[in-house]
């Protein structure tokens, strides 16, 4: 009675030993840092964002431009050689996912967002003096219907909407006596219901008292084309939209 | 041994030593043995997500709801016609949950909006994947004979053109790289058949070798060869990565087979005493819209431009002069079919822009070559590497013949299987990173791999991947009313001399006639119908700008009047819209009080001043054409029918329609039509 209670002990704990190490083993896989083989010659204070920040990108696929951040010192002079890492939630992936900074401090990663349609907060971090530094940054994904809405938005409405001008394609807004709202102005366009949207594209401006400026697209866009361009306002707009959610009755 | 017999036997008498006991140590055998099945169902990884899904809805306002709707157990998506059989929606709970669109927490989110229902098409056809599987690993990421990955997200606009070949607005990708299979020479070599038997072509359109000699010089061939994006980094010319014997003895062969291109008999050449105007060049350049078509490298790198025409950066370091100046003096003696227009320059415009491009040249460009002449056997080598290379596959080389089925037929690569592929080490086993690798990088799949290399960005080459994985076995098996057809292009033709016109000036290049042509500029089959006879004669005659936003204008061709009335004859009798009945014209009159009426209508309650201009000092609407003369351009009956519905006349105009009354629509006509050019144009002076 007492061997087999030993062997059995023995046989647990041997099991154990296993299980732990095998849990070390893998535990170790997974937290290997991205930035084994980087070496960081310096340490930065401040993290700042250089370009690629707040663009609008498609699920599943690279943004169009990289993201670039900056390590700076207390004094704001650009810190060459500090780690940077970046950071996503789960299916967004960064090429590289960690990065030395350049000669002028920055450093560079490609965004590759994941499938799900949404704004996506990132992360880069920096070790730092005392304590990591870390600097959000916000881009969003479309999904197949807010991209269609982004493409008609393109087509029908951004020439006035977006006040941005390129030799390509010079803007509109600057004409207009009425200036219109630019899509991503979420202060004002989250103020206003599926149903106000619906109505002043489909109807034009002086349904809702506005401006005439804004022509009706009633006869021109189908009602599919119409909530894909909601959905693609709803999904730009800065502050981000907050549905009202749907009001269910408790038994 | 002893030992274990005796302790065997002794088990055996404890279990089976008596009839009763035998009894019931089998029926609990038995019973085990019956609860091995809902056991492995309890315990099965759909069953655990099937949980999941129960804890996660239990503290939502919408529970009841959505627990009524919930239905335990294997659920199947069967549609026999289209052979799906998928059990995705196991796990997948909430596909169809309006509600759930805010989880994050897969495999229960909500599916994103697409124009198709999920219970008619099922998964699979979009996603890839095994549908029967009900395990993650199965179902996403089996590699087995005959079964495939999941798709990745960002190929998967794929799915759709496995039924729709025409251009959809919502995926851009797959546009994109259908686009350039025929850009970038793709099909040339590798065959691509439609599933319902259409061929893609080519829109590329490789220069014809055969008189190369006349053109350009061995050694500049020669480093074209070795670095075609070192000369002018937007051509779509791969690299052959030759090794400089190899390009040495492919140029030798060039220029020998070249033969001397027969002299233009109807125009007369170029004077040599005629003088250039470098000071004109510049201009020249700019006023005849090179750029629409022709793309420049500026200092800071980028290419500016147009991609329909070579790009002319160091232009100076290719072409010959003397065929530089004929070529711009009549291009379609030395190809053809090219699609640049003639422009009936002067001898002194020629001379002029000749010399302003000849300047465009790069120094430091093929510096230092030394060709020896070639020997017999270097051309003979030279002739090989061309037919090994399949360079006649893309042009037209004396002596070598265009090769048949040079590389594999693409119809069905979206198919491939998984086990017919050599993946290269350390890769992971999908088709989609096979095709990738395969475009990005052709020659690290070994070195007797004949496919070029091209220069691609990261965007075209997914672009291209989404094209092809496209081309599936399932896409050829789907039920022909499943299928939307692409809109092929027609063949037309514009006939008689007004036709041989039409050619020259190579209007098809830009605009559009009956189905066929560029879409640069606007479409011109219902012209006729449209305009003003004395508007269009002056247009022709000398372009001036409709559209202030664009950059892309009409080049000015110097046509002489016969040829301007014949082309204005011919436009205003064959591009007829069938809907237009000019006879039938809305006002025939314009009474003041309409006029009146039509311009309130104009500003306020329509308030097409937001795009349009009609008085330049209070007007600044920049988007579509400017209005000031639109009385001497367009017809009564043309305008009239546009204002009652602009997508009828052009389909995908950004003009809304406004869905205007007849007597709003009448009224803002007569007001249009009194918008006459201030004394001049059109109201022949």
């Amino acid at each position: 009675m007492m061997r087999r209670f030993t062997a059995r002990m023995t046989f647990g704990t041997s099991t154990m030993l296993a299980l732990l190490t095998f849990a070390a083993v893998t535990g170790c896989k997974h937290s290997t840092p991205a930035h084994a083989a980087l070496k960081a010659t310096a340490q930065g204070t401040v993290l700042v964002e250089t370009s690629g920040g707040h663009q609008v990108g498609v699920t599943g696929t690279a943004l169009k431009d990289p993201l670039v951040v900056q390590v700076n010192d207390d004094h704001g002079t650009a810190v060459p050689g500090a780690l940077v890492e970046f950071r996503g939630s789960a299916g967004v992936s960064f090429d590289p996912a960690a990065a030395l900074t350049d000669g002028s401090g920055q450093a560079t990663t490609s965004v590759t967002l994941g499938a799900i349609a949404a704004r996506y907060d990132l992360s880069a971090v920096t070790p730092g003096k005392a304590a990591p530094v870390s600097l959000e940054i916000v881009e969003t994904a479309l999904g197949y219907q807010e991209r269609v809405g982004s493409i008609l938005a393109d087509k029908y409405c951004s020439r006035c909407h977006d006040s941005e001008s390129s030799p390509e394609r010079v803007s509109n807004y600057d004409n207009l006596e009425v200036k219109p709202h630019p899509f991503t102005e979420g202060s004002t366009l989250n103020k206003m219901s599926d149903a106000d949207l619906t109505s002043i594209i489909l109807h034009g401006g002086p349904a809702l008292n506005r401006s005439a400026l804004m022509p009706p697209y009633g006869n021109t866009l189908s009602a599919a084309d119409v909530k894909a361009l909601i959905a693609y306002v709803r999904a730009v707009a800065d502050p981000p939209y907050q549905p009202a959610g749907t009001v269910y009755a408790r038994k | 041994m002893q030992l274990i017999r005796k302790y065997l036997s002794s088990a055996w008498q404890a279990l089976f030593g008596d009839p009763v006991r035998a009894f019931g140590v089998v029926s609990l055998i038995l019973l085990l043995a019956l609860a091995i099945a809902p056991a492995k169902e309890h315990f099965s990884q759909w069953h655990s997500y099937q949980r999941k899904y129960l804890a996660l809805i239990h503290d939502r306002g919408d529970a009841p709801s959505l627990r009524r709707r919930f239905v335990p157990g294997i659920h199947q998506t069967w549609l026999p016609e289209l052979g799906v059989v998928d059990r995705c929606t196991t796990c997948h709970l909430g596909l169809n949950e309006p509600s759930l669109a805010d989880v994050s927490q897969q495999p229960f989110r909500k599916h994103p909006v697409v124009p198709h229902s999920l219970d008619g098409f099922g998964c699979v056809i979009c996603h890839g994947g095994q549908g029967q599987a009900t395990t993650v690993a199965e179902a996403h990421h089996s590699e087995r004979t005959g079964e495939e990955p999941i798709l990745p997200t960002r190929y998967i606009e794929s799915g759709c053109g496995q039924c729709h070949q025409n251009a959809l607005p919502g995926t851009p990708q797959l546009n994109l790289g259908r686009t350039m299979l025929g850009r970038y020479g793709c099909v040339h070599c590798h065959a691509v058949t439609r599933p319902d038997g259409s061929k893609v072509e080519a829109t590329d359109h490789p220069p014809t070798l055969a008189h190369i000699a006349d053109k350009t010089t061995r050694a500049w061939v020669f480093s074209w060869l070795k670095d075609p994006q070192a000369y002018a980094a937007s051509t779509t010319m791969p690299n052959y990565k030759l090794s400089d014997e190899d390009a040495s003895d492919i140029s030798a062969y060039l220029m020998k087979s070249s033969m001397p291109q027969a002299k233009d008999t109807a125009t007369p050449g170029v004077k040599p005493a005629v003088i250039a105007d470098p000071s004109a060049g510049p201009s020249l350049y700019g006023e005849s819209f090179c750029a629409s078509c022709h793309a420049v490298q500026n200092a800071a790198g980028n290419v500016v431009g147009g991609d329909l025409g070579p790009e002319l950066t160091r232009i100076g370091n290719k072409a010959k002069p003397e065929w530089l100046t004929a070529w711009l003096e009549n291009p379609r003696v030395y190809d053809a079919t090219t699609p640049m227009p003639r422009y009936r320059f002067t001898p002194q415009q020629v001379a002029t822009l000749a010399t302003f491009l000849q300047a465009k040249s790069d120094s430091d460009y093929g510096s230092g070559i030394h060709l020896d002449a070639a020997s017999p056997q270097q051309i003979a080598h030279g002739r090989k590497l061309i037919v090994e290379l399949g360079c006649a596959a893309c042009h037209e080389i004396n002596g070598v013949q265009r090769p048949e089925k040079f590389a594999p037929e693409l119809s069905t690569i979206g198919s491939k299987p998984l086990a017919q592929i050599v993946f290269l080490p350390g890769m992971e086993h999908t088709l989609p990173n096979y095709i990738v690798a395969k475009i990005r990088q052709p020659r690290a799949f070994g070195s007797s791999v004949k496919m070029p290399q091209f220069t691609l960005t990261a965007a075209q080459t997914d672009a291209l991947a989404t094209a092809l994985l496209a081309l599936t076995a399932r896409g050829r098996a789907m039920p022909d009313n499943l299928r939307v057809a692409a809109v092929p292009e027609t063949n037309y033709q514009p006939a008689g001399h007004a036709g041989k016109l039409i050619a020259e000036l190579a209007c098809l290049s830009c605009h559009r006639f009956n189905g066929r042509g560029g879409d640069m500029a606007p479409d011109l089959s219902w012209e006729g119908s449209s305009v003003q006879r004395q508007w269009l004669t002056d247009f022709l005659h000398n372009p001036n700008t409709l559209r202030p936003s664009l950059i892309r204008r009409m080049p000015r061709f110097n046509l002489n009047d016969s040829d301007d009335k014949e082309l204005t004859d011919y436009i205003l009798a064959v591009y007829q819209s069938p809907v237009i009945d000019a006879d039938l014209a809305p006002v025939a009159t314009n009474p003041p009080d309409a006029v009146e009426h039509g311009k309130q209508l104009f500003y306020s309650k329509y308030a097409c001043q937001s795009c349009h201009i009609v008085d330049t000092k209070t007007d600044k609407g920049y988007i579509g054409p400017t209005l000031t003369q639109v009385g001497s351009r367009l017809t009564a009956a043309w305008a009239y029918a546009w204002l009652k519905d602009p997508q009828a006349l052009r389909p995908g105009t950004t003009e809304p329609n406004q869905n205007m009354s007849d007597d709003d629509a009448r009224a803002l006509t007569a007001f249009l039509m009194a918008q006459k050019a201030p004394g001049g144009r059109g109201a022949k002076q």
